[in-house]
């Protein structure tokens, strides 16, 4: 016969896991409101930043090759490459850091294989120390301090402006950012986005409507892409956070979802067998009275 | 005619209305748009974009700097960090201002050439709060 006691201390321990994961489902739900209120409202400048470097990577088409920047064209190399991989600073949100994480893996090791010379930067604890088991001699140190708030524009200018010195220096030719992209509160797909050099198609296959030609410049072309390039690159930096942070609680909310449901499910197995453990305890109990009635 | 404008921030957009006239402040200089403006990209200095209806100026946002393109119909300010002038202190520019001063004299003394330009800037910004709060509207 089971004992009771250890089934109770059981089904107790259960309920409070499970008030535990409904608390973070709850709270998860409303970060991710906020995180995808935050991503929309990032959008518009992503937007109007994306019109005017087409309307003035037109205009500098009509230059001399080489005279656009590196940011812009690459450096005509393609031999050391960056990685930077996005992923979430926590856990308890299923396979989500892990997805990520491992899209970077494994495009990391397919370079390798290629025989390019990679580096890696990873924004996010959790890919951070996922990458460093295989690639400890190739990280390069996010200087941003591991985030405890929402992700903010300051901190993909960080980022932004180690990508850019490295470029500038010659250390890398191509950057490819590997994140979490949200699709939905159920699917955040690994996608991997060129940054440098900044995918041309994109910028070619835009209709070149006839008054964009037509801008004038002030100061020059050249001037204005300067400033506009490292601005650009930051802002798709910030947008990957930001579809990281809304993808992360809304893996998080489906794994908590999941857990508080399988708690339940546990407990109600557990009561059961508590109950009838019970049951037979009380029967057991009534037979030997019973028998013991009779004897007399 | 009016012309639309938009104050973007790379946060959220702040603004986006019909007005007469916006007044903003390009790198080479202010910049008076009216509605069919020749087509026209610029870079901005720290300063304030005033919006025009009529002959009077209804609102005022301060932008640190960053872009604008301008259409005949419309004009796009994508501002590195944009609030309203009322937000700003007029104090807290002078701090500013010292600071940035003090940092740019530091790094020429050093010679750092290459911050030269974006603590000149910060100054320009600076001076331009400052400017911008001691007129009181």
């Amino acid at each position: 016969m089971p004992s009771l006691k250890p089934l109770r201390n059981r089904i107790n321990s259960v309920k409070s896991t499970q008030k535990i994961t409904s608390a973070m489902k709850m709270v998860a739900a409303s970060k991710l409101r906020r995180a995808q209120a935050q991503a929309e409202a990032a959008q518009p400048y992503a937007e109007r930043m994306e019109r005017m470097l087409r309307a003035l990577a037109t205009a500098m088409a009509d230059q001399p090759a080489g005279a656009a920047p590196a940011l812009l064209a690459g450096t005509g190399r393609d031999q050391k490459h960056l990685v930077v991989s996005v992923t979430g600073d926590r856990g308890l949100a299923g396979g989500f850091n892990v997805n990520s994480g491992r899209a970077a893996r494994n495009l990391v090791r397919k370079l390798m294989g290629e025989g390019k010379q990679v580096k890696v930067l990873a924004i996010g604890r959790k890919g951070r120390d996922y990458l460093r088991r295989e690639f400890a001699g190739q990280m390069v140190d996010n200087p941003m301090p591991g985030s405890r708030k929402r992700p903010e524009f300051g901190d993909a200018e960080l980022i932004s402006g180690i990508v850019q010195d490295m470029v500038a220096k010659g250390e890398v030719d191509v950057v490819t950012l590997v994140y979490n992209h949200f699709r939905g509160v159920m699917s955040q797909v690994p996608t991997e986005l060129r940054l440098v050099p900044m995918t041309p198609e994109k910028l070619d296959d835009a209709p070149k409507d006839a008054d964009q030609a037509s801008y004038e410049f002030e100061p020059e072309e050249d001037e204005i892409l300067a400033r506009l390039l490292p601005r650009a690159l930051s802002i798709q930096i910030f947008r990957a956070m930001l579809d990281n942070e809304a993808g992360f609680f809304a893996a998080q909310m489906t794994a908590m979802d999941g857990a508080t449901r399988n708690a339940g499910d546990m407990i109600k197995r557990l009561t059961l067998t508590y109950n009838r453990a019970r049951q037979a305890n009380i029967t057991s109990e009534l037979v030997e009275i019973i028998s013991g009635a009779e004897a007399v | 005619m009016p012309i639309s404008i938009e104050i973007v921030s790379p946060e959220k957009l702040l603004v986006s209305q019909s007005v007469d006239m916006v007044v903003i402040p390009g790198s080479e200089g202010d910049l008076g748009v009216l509605p069919e403006h020749s087509p026209m990209i610029t870079l901005l200095r720290g300063g304030e974009v005033i919006l025009y209806e009529g002959e009077r100026a209804t609102a005022r946002y301060f932008v640190t700097g960053g872009f604008a393109e301008i259409t005949g119909e419309r004009v796009t300010v994508l501002a590195d960090t944009a609030e309203p002038s009322s937000a700003l202190n007029h104090a807290a520019g002078e701090r500013q201002l010292q600071e940035a001063t003090k940092e740019l004299s530091d790094a020429e003394k050093a010679g750092q050439t290459d911050r030269l330009v974006a603590l000149m800037e910060k100054v320009q910004v600076a001076q331009a709060i400052v400017d911008v709060t001691a007129t009181a509207h």
